[in-house]
This record gives structure tokens, C-alpha cells and sequence, in this order.
């Protein structure tokens, strides 16, 4: 597995998502993913480095686009050091939320991603991993 | 050792005939007129300007440049950072105007024979810290200015993209260009609700065509929109779905309690037949077949 790009982008301002979002898009189209799936990876992208922002109080995110066996795809790491996310289960379901948002963040970026995966500790923060298959 | 420092405001005005060029001449070199946004005239008044400031200066206020002595000298470095920023010189031709006086200065301290090296080296100490403090000062105006720039263009970027268009009577159009954060959401919002008010509207389309990504948070504006505009009498219909977001918004699990069409031209017929309107085509065979008539008769 060869990975040819690698990019880091701090997310501490609203502005930040903005930023997350056209880095997704920029690296998206280097993928040389269909729109659909360009538009679904930054959605998502959207969506958890708004939840770094709102819940992890700020973090990094590490987009990287990646080969296996022939396929080409993209990668992002969106992590934080923030209250971490005690029940993951719950926090996944649709509806829940512990802010003004309206609890769909989460679960949308594992359905909207043909990678998910999640782990968080209370009081040591939460690292969200998605990829993006062409 | 401010007796000292004296010293150099002394020099400074004494040799302000070699200064003043030997600087003038550096500026240029470093390429400050380059661009023609300034003429020599005008670096010349300033930098002789700054020199009188920056005697005075150094006579009262030491070497600390934030003696209050230095006041005038700041003020005009306050103005010329900003004008040039404003006339989009980079950073480092516009702190480019103070740390090039060093060599001047110190070519001065150098050529006086009065001063023991020991002296001159001091001197040349104190005047590079202040001319550096100044310098910082220059660069922190500068991106003051600049971020006053960024800030209203923000500003105005918030208040002219979201126009409300009146497409009918009682029928309006929002068409959404961009992200919608919610900062720009409160005026999009407050811009519709009064437009509702004002025009006595029945229906409002929220056109999305120009909106990128629609993720739970713009969803939830567009919502409480709706909601608002529901509120005050008018129903909303959203158009400008594009495939690739309707099948985003989909997965992400968000239910827009809305009507909601394709294009704009679409949600305008539907308003147009809820208001008991429609649009029909004209006929135009009547018409054709006179215009035709004195043509199929000439031959």
C-alpha cells in the first residue's frame, strides 16, 4: 500500500470546517472519485470536524489518499483531546445528541463512508477514521 | 545610557544631508518603488519625516521605543504600514522601510570620530533594538490593517449574497450561493422573514442550486427557516436539489418536512398553481398562418 499524499489541518474555528471541506473536496477529486461519492466523503468530513470543533473543543485532521490492491481512495483522521464520547453505541444512534445539533452527525458520516471506525476514552479525547472507496 | 543615545539623536540631525540619501537610496534598491504604487516624492517626505520624528525621538525618549516620546514617530509608521497595506504592498517591503535605515545609521555612528569603537558598538546596539522594536511595530499595523480588510470583507460578503427576489406577487425566491454558517444563516433568515412582511408573500422558494454541501448542520438552518417563515404565513417550498446531494442527505438520515422540487422553474409552477395561477402556452397558429398569408400570396 503506497500512500502518495498526506495533509494536516488544524481545526480550531468554525472557519476550519470550511477549510476541512475543500481540503476533502481537493483530495476527493485526486481519488478520482464519482461526485456522488465526492459529495457523500465531504459531507461526512463536514460533519466530524464539526463534532472535533463542538464536542472535542478543537483537533487535527489527517487526510490521506491511499491505494490497495488497485483502488484508490481517501482517508480521513479527524482526531481530538477533548471529554472523549462515554457510550459510543449510544452516540452512533440516530437522534442523539448532547448539543443543539440534531444527533445525526455521526451515524450519518458511518453511513455516508465504506470505512468507519471510532474510539474514544472518557477524559482523553476521540479519533474518528473514515475512508472513502472508488 | 540614554546620554548616549542623545548622541545619535544629535548625529541624526546633523547628518540627515547623508542619511537621508544613503536610506532613500537602500529603499530603492530593495525595491520599494518598484511597483509605482508610491512616487519617489512621497517615500521622500516620509522617510524625511520619520528622520525628524525619530530625532526627536531618541532625544527625549532613550532608547525604549515605548517611551510616549516615540509616539509621533509610531503614529506615522501606523499610517504608512496602513495605507500600504492597503495598497497591497507585501510584508516585508513595508517593514522594509524602517530596517533599512540601520545601515545608514550605523555607516553615521562609524564615520564619527568623537566615538570610541567601544562606544559606537554600544550605540550600534541600542539602535538596532529600537529600529527592531519599530520594525516589529510596522509589521503589527500591517496585519492589523489587513485583517481589518479580511473582516469587512466578510461583512459585506454576508450582506450582498443573500438577495430575496420577488418572482411574483406573493411568490418570493431566497436563492442560497455558498455555506451557509450560521452567522450568514441569522441574515439569510432575518433578510426572508422581512421580505415575507414586506411583500405580504404566500409562498417562499429556497433555491439550494448554489450551495455545495449540505450536511446536518446547514439541513438543520434550513429547517429552522422554514419553520420561521411558517410561522409568519408563508409556506416554503426548497428547490435545487442536485442528485448527488439528495442522495448525501439521504444517507445521513435528515427529513426535509418540505415540498421540494428539482429546479427553480419547477417549485415556481407548483407556487404559481397554488395561487391559482398558470402559465399556459400561447397559441400561435392564428398568428403564423397571417404572417404566412401575404408571403404564400405574393407567389
Amino acid at each position: 500500500m503506497t500512500t502518495p499524499k498526506i495533509e494536516r489541518l488544524d481545526i480550531r474555528s468554525s472557519d476550519d470546517v470550511v477549510r476541512v471541506r475543500q481540503l476533502a473536496r481537493t483530495l476527493a477529486l485526486g481519488a478520482g472519485l464519482s461526485l456522488v461519492d465526492q459529495t457523500k466523503i465531504i459531507t461526512a468530513a463536514s460533519e466530524l470536524a464539526r463534532n472535533t470543533l463542538d464536542y472535542g473543543g478543537g483537533g487535527f485532521v489527517v487526510a490521506e489518499l491511499v491505494e490497495a490492491s488497485g483502488r484508490r481512495g481517501l482517508r480521513l483522521t479527524f482526531e481530538d483531546k477533548g471529554p472523549g464520547i462515554p457510550d459510543i453505541d449510544a452516540a452512533l444512534k440516530d437522534g442523539f445528541t448532547t448539543g443543539k445539533g440534531m444527533g445525526l452527525g455521526l451515524g450519518g458520516a458511518r453511513r455516508l463512508s465504506n470505512e468507519f471506525s471510532i474510539h474514544s476514552k472518557p477524559g482523553e479525547g476521540t479519533k474518528v477514521v473514515i475512508a472513502r472507496w472508488k | 545610557m540614554a546620554a548616549n543615545v542623545g548622541t545619535v539623536a544629535e548625529l541624526v540631525g546633523s547628518s540627515e544631508q547623508l542619511i537621508l540619501p544613503e536610506w532613500i537610496d537602500l529603499q530603492k534598491k530593495a525595491g520599494s518603488l518598484n511597483t509605482g504604487r508610491i512616487t519617489e516624492n512621497e517615500l521622500v517626505s516620509q522617510s524625511r519625516e520619520f528622520l525628524h520624528l525619530l530625532r526627536d525621538g531618541l532625544a527625549k525618549g532613550g532608547s525604549d521605543a515605548s517611551n510616549p516620546a516615540y509616539g509621533p514617530a509610531k503614529q506615522l509608521l501606523a499610517d504608512v504600514s496602513r495605507s500600504r497595506a492597503l495598497q497591497g504592498f507585501s510584508p516585508s517591503e513595508t517593514a522594509t522601510f524602517v530596517f533599512s535605515l540601520k545601515q545608514p545609521l550605523f555607516n553615521t555612528l562609524n564615520r564619527n570620530s568623537t566615538l570610541s569603537p567601544a562606544q559606537a558598538a554600544e550605540l550600534t546596539w541600542s539602535v538596532t533594538l529600537l529600529l527592531d522594536e519599530l520594525g516589529l511595530f510596522t509589521l503589527e499595523v500591517f496585519q492589523k490593517s489587513r485583517e481589518e480588510v479580511i473582516v469587512r470583507q466578510q461583512r459585506e460578503i454576508a450582506e450582498l449574497s443573500t438577495p430575496v427576489v420577488k418572482l411574483w406577487d406573493g411568490i418570493l425566491a431566497l436563492p442560497l450561493i455558498g455555506t451557509l454558517d450560521s452567522q450568514r444563516t441569522q441574515v439569510v433568515m432575518e433578510n426572508l422573514l422581512q421580505t415575507i412582511v414586506d411583500s405580504e408573500a404566500a409562498i417562499a422558494i429556497i433555491d439550494i442550486t448554489g450551495v455545495p454541501t449540505v450536511d446536518t448542520l446547514t439541513a438543520q438552518h434550513l429547517l429552522k427557516t422554514v419553520a420561521a417563515a411558517r410561522l409568519m404565513g408563508a409556506d416554503c417550498i426548497v428547490s435545487g436539489i442536485r442528485p448527488q446531494i439528495a442522495q448525501t442527505m439521504v444517507h445521513l438520515g435528515v427529513e426535509l418536512n418540505v415540498v421540494s422540487k428539482a429546479t427553480l422553474a419547477d417549485a415556481l409552477a407548483v407556487a404559481l398553481e397554488r395561487t391559482g395561477r398558470a402559465v399556459t402556452k400561447q397559441k400561435r397558429q392564428a398568428a403564423s398562418e397571417q404572417t404566412k398569408t401575404p408571403a404564400e400570396k405574393g407567389q
